[in-house]
C-alpha cells in the first residue's frame, strides 16, 4: 500500500492555498483512494485529538465515498484524500474494496455481474 | 489492513460509471434522473498550467483554479453502491478524466445531434484508453431524429459500440442506459477471456 510518491512529500512546498494548511502542506495521501471508494469507521477505535478538519471528515465519512466526503465537507478532493489517508493510517477508518489495477478478472466479472443484477432491480 | 479479511470484505463495495459528453448536453440531468440523492459536487484544485491536480509544487505566481465534478449515487444492494460521475467538460481539464475513469465499469458518451463534433474528443479518449463505452443520443424536444446508423457513421464509431437514444430526464431511460453500458462492459470482458483462452 506504500504509494510511490511519498518521498516527494518531505520537501518544502509553498502553501499557496489555504486548504492545504489543513494538511500541513501535504498534497498526496498515504494510501490510494479512488473517488468512489467507501469508508467505514473502525469499530472500537479510540479517536485521539484531531484537527477540526480531520474531525469533520471523521464525522461524515462512515459508509460514504471519498467524493461524498469531499462534497459534504466542502474540501477539495485532494485535501480530503490526505486527511482520510491520515485517519486510515491512525486505524480510525478503513477503506472498502473497489476495482483497481490489481483486481483479478474474476473479481471484475463478479462486480460487473452484481452491478447488472442491481441495476435491473433498481 | 485487516488480517482476518473475509471474502465479503474483499468484494468491491462500490463502483462507478462515467458520464461524458459536451457542455450542456445533459450529463447532470441524466445523473439527477437516476440518483437516489440530489447530485453532489466535488472540486479539485488545478494550477493554471493544468499540469496536475492539486500540484502545489509550483512557483508562487502560478494561479490556481478549481474544476468541479457532479456525481450521483445508486444503492444497488446492501453491499454495493454505484456512483455516477459527470466529466468536467472543458478540454483543459482532461487530466482529471484519468482519476475519474480509473476502475470504472465503463462510460456513457451523451451526444447532442446538433453538436456532434463535441463528442469526438470524449470518444477518442475512451477508445484510446480501452474503456468500454456506449453512445447515448439525448433527444431534446423538437430535435430531428436520425437513424442510429447515420449517427454512428457520422461519429465514425467502431461497429460493436452500442448506440441508443434517450431522454436524459427520464429515470427509466437513464437507467436503461446504465444497464446497457454494464451489459456491454460484461460482454467485452467475457470476450477478452475467450481470446486469451485461445
Amino acid at each position: 500500500m506504500t504509494p510511490p510518491h511519498e518521498p516527494e512529500d518531505e520537501g518544502y512546498r509553498p502553501r499557496l492555498i489555504r486548504s492545504y494548511t489543513l494538511t500541513a502542506g501535504r498534497t498526496a495521501a498515504k494510501v490510494e483512494l479512488a473517488m468512489e471508494a467507501t469508508l467505514r469507521l473502525q469499530a472500537g477505535a479510540e479517536a485521539p485529538v484531531l484537527s477540526p478538519s480531520a474531525a469533520q471528515v471523521l464525522e461524515v465519512c462512515d459508509r460514504r465515498s471519498v467524493a461524498e466526503v469531499s462534497a459534504l465537507t466542502k474540501m477539495p478532493i485532494g485535501v480530503t484524500r490526505v486527511l482520510l489517508g491520515d485517519l486510515i493510517e491512525q486505524g480510525l477508518v478503513r477503506i472498502q474494496a473497489t476495482i483497481n489495477d490489481s483486481t483479478s478478472t474474476d473479481e471484475r466479472l463478479e462486480l460487473i455481474e452484481r452491478t447488472l443484477r442491481g441495476l435491473r432491480n433498481y | 489492513m485487516d488480517f482476518e479479511t473475509t471474502k465479503a470484505q474483499r468484494a468491491a463495495a462500490s463502483t462507478k460509471i462515467v458520464i461524458a459528453g459536451g457542455f450542456g448536453v445533459g450529463k447532470s440531468t441524466l445523473v439527477g434522473a437516476v440518483s437516489e440523492i440530489d447530485p453532489l459536487r466535488t472540486e479539485a484544485l488545478v494550477t493554471n498550467e493544468s499540469e496536475g491536480v492539486d500540484d502545489l509544487a509550483a512557483v508562487p505566481t502560478k494561479a490556481t483554479t478549481t474544476v468541479a465534478m457532479d456525481f450521483g449515487r445508486l444503492t444497488l444492494a446492501e453491499d454495493l453502491v454505484l456512483y455516477l460521475f459527470g466529466t468536467p467538460g472543458q478540454r483543459r481539464f482532461w487530466f482529471m478524466w484519468d482519476d475519474l475513469c480509473r476502475g470504472a465499469i465503463g462510460a456513457i458518451v451523451l451526444v447532442d445531434v446538433a453538436r456532434l463534433d463535441e463528442s469526438f474528443s470524449p470518444l477518442d479518449y475512451f477508445e484510446s484508453k480501452g474503456i468500454p463505452f456506449i453512445v447515448a443520443v439525448n433527444e431534446f424536444d423538437g430535435v430531428p431524429r436520425y437513424p442510429a446508423e447515420e449517427i454512428a457513421a457520422a461519429l465514425a464509431l467502431p461497429a460493436d459500440v452500442p448506440i441508443i437514444s434517450l431522454d436524459a430526464r427520464d429515470r427509466e431511460q437513464a437507467k436503461g442506459a446504465l444497464v446497457k453500458i454494464t451489459e456491454y462492459a460484461l460482454m467485452r470482458l467475457r470476450e477478452s477471456l475467450t481470446v486469451n483462452a485461445n
